[in-house]
């Protein structure tokens, strides 16, 4: 029989280090494993055992019982399956649109030159200041941003044009990723305020609106540094012969991206799909996501750790599903076999 | 070789597309051909405005009404809610009131190791700033810049020293954060990249290492702190056993500064390792292998490829991955709030939480002034960070 520990090649590491990463791996995947494991045995007790003490193995330290699944699943019934859906909805909506409009955006980032004047920024911010003038004196919020904007169009097309001073693509994106910087507790009062105004408020559009957003500048992020390392003969051939920059996106900057496409994709979904604080302040009871039902299971007698488990188990299985379907896209090899093309 | 490797690391800010026209103005449009310029010109704007209006639509009313709140306070009249107008005493109560032991610790005045570290950090970044001046490749704004950043620097190591190397010092929310930002991510980083590094390799089962890896970045971070909470109890928590074999069955680690925050940075790890694993290794992925195997058949070690090809071609992308870790984990909030409630005392109490804690008894202004305080000192973080380190290590890669 052949070791699975052989190389495979002339530059495959020797069997030794192959034998001493895999036990590496193997540590880093006990330590991961282990509260995993704990929560689903833990879905399987009584309140009674989980009080008693630390019960390990399922008909041999204790009967497991589908008690908590029960109760999730049927007794709170649609409780959980609302949460269930828009948590689906939402995660998936918004990482498809932050992926899409994101992966362009960087895109944009790394092959264009942009330079957008710093006089211009600065009306930009004056304008938006005197927007609120019209609101303080009690006119409706729309007039004051309509005014704001005019402001803001007379003035570039006007004094705008003079400026010669610019920022640089670099100053667009770390633009972009600040305003990931001021946590969720400040922005969601605000937050609440605006979709109370737009009458979307527990409404899974609210969230996914919102979450696109906030993970638009980790797409753009990674997105940009992998398009960076693309090699630009690709590119440069494809322009020589005469296609457009959309078709050279289409047919060949995405297909070499998809590793990091699929990276980003996964990043991105579970952010989406785990965020607290905003889905708790932005929706009541339509539009509840599953980390809410989670926290909720810590009632006033104390953590529900049966109930809590359960939730978190089927919280992950699409996640973790997911990542096994798209873990194939993660290879090596596209990469060289489009250089050779 | 040299030629395909200069390739991957053409840096990202190259002007312009490469395309039939070889002219570009400064704007980087083409200009000798119309339909060049029409397509280049198009796309320019397409692929970038849709983000640059989404975020500017959902950011730019909560950073000014979170200003507007940080400067008032909530109060409760008959009949109704008002926000009173009280300048900046919210943030005179953080940084020199009532709140300041709570915010930026206890401040003692150091001893002699605290006075080393201090005497030793200014010193060294004042030679590398004299050095800069004497080069005289930097402009007299660049050199302001970094005179700046130094000054910035010293307050911070001040801080630091007078709450954690004193005789009676205790640290606050902001050193709090801190630890738990640079504790965390140094972790973070060494275990992603090694774990990545070990998962490229051709070893059995490495498909199920890869997505087993990803398991605690799936989890909702409300849930992982549960979790941590129930594996950290000494009397019911798997441990138990071992606890009780190491005769530390009555022992809390929850009484202990040290321990508790130390715990926090474990369940930090355990949650964001996958995160920057998962980056690394779709990095990983995607270098050039022929030039890797070139180089190794050509004789040069194993920590020569990885040290001339595959490092620079994964610094870009690791200082990303640091970037956006420092930006979210001075967000931290949940584990020390569901660990601990930011206890023993305050130890743990993070600045996330502290806003958090404000907001929950109503004191929104006070609770926007914290997060606040956190944007000006993430921005300051993240722009050193960015224009000192990221700058000069894509340089070198």
């Amino acid at each position: 029989m052949r070791s699975p520990f052989r190389r495979r090649s002339a530059t495959d590491l020797s069997p030794p280090a192959k034998l001493g990463a895999f036990v590496l791996l193997l540590a880093w995947a006990f330590i991961v494993l282990f509260p995993v494991y704990w929560l689903f045995v833990t879905s399987f007790k009584t309140p009674y055992e989980v009080d008693k003490g630390p019960f390990y193995i399922p008909f041999v330290d204790f009967q497991p019982t589908l008690d908590a699944w029960k109760y999730i699943l049927f007794d709170l019934g649609n409780d959980t399956i609302r949460p269930y859906i828009n948590t689906v909805i939402v995660g998936l909506s918004s990482s498809v649109i932050a992926l899409s409009v994101g992966s362009l955006a960087a895109y944009a980032l790394v092959r264009f030159t942009y330079r957008p004047r710093v006089g211009v920024v600065g009306l930009f911010i004056a304008s938006i200041a005197f927007a609120f003038v019209p609101t303080a004196i009690g006119a409706p919020p729309l007039l004051g941003f309509a005014s704001g904007i005019a402001i803001f169009a007379i003035l570039t097309q006007t004094i705008g044009r003079r400026f010669v001073r610019a920022f640089g693509n670099s100053d667009i994106a770390f633009w972009l990723i600040s305003q990931r910087i001021l946590p969720p507790i400040a922005v969601a009062v605000p937050l609440y305020v605006l979709f109370q105004q737009v009458h979307l408020l527990d409404n899974i559009a609210a969230l996914i609106v919102t979450y696109v957003a906030t993970n638009l500048p980790i797409v753009v992020w990674l997105m940009r540094d992998y398009f960076a390392s693309l090699p630009r003969e690709l590119e440069e051939s494809a322009a020589v012969d005469g296609a457009s920059v959309y078709r050279i996106v289409r047919s060949i900057v995405l297909p070499i991206s998809v590793p990091g496409l699929v990276a980003t994709f996964l990043i991105v979904l579970i952010f989406a799909w785990n965020e607290f604080l905003i889905a708790l302040v932005l929706t009541s009871a339509n539009a509840q996501t599953m980390p809410l039902q989670v926290a909720a299971q810590n009632a006033t007698r104390g953590p529900q750790w049966w109930a809590m488990s359960v939730l978190i188990i089927i919280m992950i299985t699409p996640v973790v599903a997911m990542a096994v379907a798209l873990e194939r896209f993660i290879t090596r090899g596209i990469l060289v076999g489009a250089l050779k093309g | 070789m040299a030629s395909r490797n200069s390739a991957i690391d053409e840096p990202p800010r190259e002007p312009g597309l490469p395309g039939p026209a070889p002219r570009r103005t400064a704007t980087g449009r083409a200009t000798d051909t119309l339909g060049a310029w029409r397509s280049d010109g198009a796309a320019r704007w397409l692929f970038i405005w849709p983000a640059v209006l989404l975020i500017l639509a959902l950011s730019l009313f909560p950073l000014v009404a979170s200003v507007a709140l940080s400067l008032s306070k909530l109060v409760f009249n008959p009949g109704s809610v008002d926000l009173d107008f009280i300048g900046f005493s919210n943030y005179q109560q953080l940084l020199f009131g009532l709140e300041r032991s709570h915010f930026l610790g206890v401040l003692k005045s150091p001893n002699p190791i605290g006075w080393a570290i201090l005497i030793g950090t200014i010193g060294l970044a004042a030679a590398s700033w004299i050095r800069t001046v004497r080069s005289g490749r930097v402009r007299p704004v660049g050199l302001a810049l970094r005179l700046a950043g130094i000054v910035v620097l010293g307050g911070f190591v001040w801080l630091l020293v007078q709450t954690l190397a004193s005789d009676g010092g205790r640290p606050g929310s902001v050193v709090v954060t801190l630890i738990f930002v640079f504790g965390g991510i140094a972790l973070q980083l060494t275990l992603g990249l090694g774990l990545a590094m070990l998962a490229v390799q051709q070893v059995p089962w490495r498909r199920f290492f890869r997505i087993l890896f990803l398991i605690p970045l799936t989890i909702t971070p409300v849930g992982v702190g549960y979790m941590f909470l129930m594996m950290t109890d000494t009397s019911k928590g798997p441990f138990e056993p071992l606890w009780v074999a190491l005769g530390l069955r009555n022992f809390t680690w929850v009484t202990d500064p040290w321990l508790a925050r130390l715990a926090v940075i474990i369940g930090d790890t355990w949650q964001w390792t996958p995160f920057v694993f998962i980056v690394l290794l779709a990095a990983l992925e995607s270098l050039d292998q022929e030039v890797r195997e070139a180089a190794l058949v050509d004789g040069a070690s194993r920590w020569q490829s990885f040290r001339h090809i595959t490092l620079p071609a994964l610094l870009p992308v690791t200082t990303t991955i640091v970037l956006i870790r420092i930006i979210e984990g001075f967000k931290i909030i949940d584990m020390p709030n569901i660990l601990l409630g930011g206890g023993p005392g305050t130890a743990t109490q993070s600045m996330t939480l502290q806003a958090y804690i404000d907001w929950n008894t109503l004191n929104l202004g006070r609770s926007a002034a914290v997060a606040y305080l956190l944007l000006i000192l993430v921005s300051i973080v993240a722009t050193v960070y960015v224009s000192f380190i990221r700058r000069r290590v894509t340089e070198l890669a």
